[in-house]
């Protein structure tokens, strides 16, 4: 396999952005990336979108990205795997460069969620339909019995999963491409309305519309393109039950914790290693959980480490700088990849006031559903 | 949901049709071609207990579409004395009371009303186990 780069990287704010359409917000994000690296066109197109179909209306969406960005002709795939499509569509990217087959490869995720759909309803076809969505079961509920269950087992706290909001806000509150750029209290989290007990409205990530999209190439070819690549040292993308009743210990994200090793596996390296992370943190929950998995926290103790500054910009390991899918935004299929630009950034020393000292390792967590899929990355400065 | 697809699940919904593999002795419910335990391909068919405990739970304040009217309402994964593990909603009590290690019973009822018809749809729903001169009423 091919040592594999990243070389440039464009972005939407995200947010409810009504006046622009699910192909306006590829074309921007697609276009600033091609730019960047002074690119005119690619050998492929990978683009993550959990349900252009269900949310606006549109499927085929390969042909019509592509022909919007002015790639007539240009092989492009959409990729599917619920909320973990875009980190999926860059693993999909990645594979094609290091096989040989590509030099040129851009890796894009996009979500119009804001165009009148049945949100709930949609993200809901992310859980088994017959088993669990049929009995009135919702995405909050589902991350709900997790938390409860997390709560039961481990000891965790109200304020253990309102600490992981209060940080993620204030990270955001310093991320211009941020949906909320605002901090929020402990007492605000912990008064606001009840979506599924003991989940309140802010443990959850939002409603977003938005875009991202990375450029990969061969590491050998990579300055051709910028002075400063990140290298893509490891994917590993993983698996579980679908429906939570299936999990044995449902407090524990069988999927992530197998992900994580294929990709320290793969990149010999451990989560010692790691400088910062940008995760999945759908709920309050899921970045306990995942913190777990990722064998950054013991199991059973992903609860203290927001509560303790530990993940906190300028602790002993930040986690989300960006603000995470709870104050940047939740445009499903784009966050996989917005993640990744998050690290790219602060990799090449480009997040600003969101900057970690020194940072020359990062990884990314995406998930899908309930954690039913999860696919995890390493970069290294290149 | 259209009604093929509705009777094809009516053997697990009604009647809490599962299978116990032959190779490892997992339930399985609903029954599935394949053990995801051991991947053995031979079951026996067999039903799960009407009854089990809360192995975890939540209260939906926001509902999908359909259940709006039931909202606040209580989830929970049940565990059967067989080893079987369900999604179901628990009805016929505080939904705040729904806690890991409540016993439940299950009892036959209406699920949902689908569509503009209005198509009832039936299914298992957990309430609170209760103790009578008999033992479990739900035996």
């Amino acid at each position: 396999m091919r040592e594999v780069a990243i070389v440039s990287a464009g972005m939407t704010p995200f947010g409810e952005l009504w006046q622009h359409s699910l192909k306006d917000l590829f074309v921007e994000a697609a276009l600033e990336a091609l730019r960047r690296a002074e690119a005119d066109t690619v050998d492929a197109v990978y683009v993550g979108n959990m349900s252009g179909g269900q949310f606006v209306g549109q499927e085929h969406l390969g042909p019509l990205l592509a022909d919007h960005l002015g790639l007539r002709g240009v092989p492009i795939t959409r990729v599917e795997s619920a909320c973990a499509s875009g980190g999926v569509a860059l693993r999909s990217a990645f594979l094609e460069v290091a096989s040989g087959m590509s030099d040129l490869v851009l890796a894009a995720g996009v979500e119009k969620m804001n165009d009148g759909g049945d949100v709930t309803n949609v993200l809901a076809t992310a859980a088994d339909q017959e088993a669990e969505v049929y009995h009135g079961i919702t995405f909050p509920g589902l991350y709900a019995m997790i938390a409860r269950a997390h709560m039961a087992t481990h000891g965790t706290t109200l304020e253990d999963l309102a600490a992981v909001s209060v940080k993620n806000h204030r990270h955001g509150a310093l991320n211009p491409k941020a949906q909320f750029r605002q901090e929020v209290t402990l007492e605000q989290v912990m008064a606001s309305s009840l979506v599924a007990d003991p989940l309140r409205l802010l443990h959850c990530s939002p409603v977003s519309d938005g875009a991202a999209a990375v450029l990969l190439c061969p590491l050998e070819r990579a300055s051709e393109f910028t002075d400063r690549p990140v290298e893509i040292r490891a994917s590993g993308l993983a698996t579980s039950s679908m429906a939570l009743a299936e999990r044995r210990d449902p407090a524990f994200l069988d999927a992530v914790s197998l992900s994580a090793s294929r990709a320290y596996h793969m990149a010999g390296l451990g989560p010692a290693d790691i400088d910062v992370a940008e995760v999945h943190d759908c709920f309050s929950i899921a970045e306990i959980c995942v913190l777990e998995a990722l064998c950054f926290a013991e199991r059973g103790r992903g609860g203290e480490a927001a509560r303790t500054g530990e993940t906190a910009l300028g602790g002993r390991l930040p986690v989300n700088p960006s603000g995470g899918l709870k104050s940047k935004g939740h445009p499903v299929g784009a966050t996989g990849i917005a993640q990744v630009i998050e690290i790219f950034e602060q990799l090449r020393g480009e997040a600003g006031e969101r900057q970690v000292k020194d940072a020359a390792v990062g990884l990314t967590q995406n998930m899908g559903g309930s954690g039913g899929s999860s696919v995890v990355h390493i970069f290294e400065r290149g | 949901m259209p009604s093929p697809r509705y009777r094809r699940e009516v053997p697990a919904r009604y009647r809490l049709e599962a299978g116990r593999c032959a190779g490892c002795g997992a339930v399985v419910y609903p029954a599935r071609r394949i053990c995801p335990a051991c991947r053995g391909e031979r079951f026996e068919p067999m039903t799960l207990s009407r009854r089990g405990t809360v192995v975890t739970s939540t209260v939906i304040h926001v509902a999908p579409a359909e259940f709006q009217m039931e909202a606040p309402y209580a989830m929970a994964v049940i565990e059967t004395p067989e080893g079987g593990r369900l999604m179901v909603q628990v009805a016929d009590c505080d939904p705040n009371d729904v806690a890991p290690g409540m016993e439940v019973a299950l009892e036959f009822r209406r699920i949902r009303k689908e569509g503009k018809g209005g198509i009832l749809c039936y299914g298992h729903k957990a309430v609170p186990a209760r103790q009578g001169p008999a033992g479990r009423r739900d035996a």
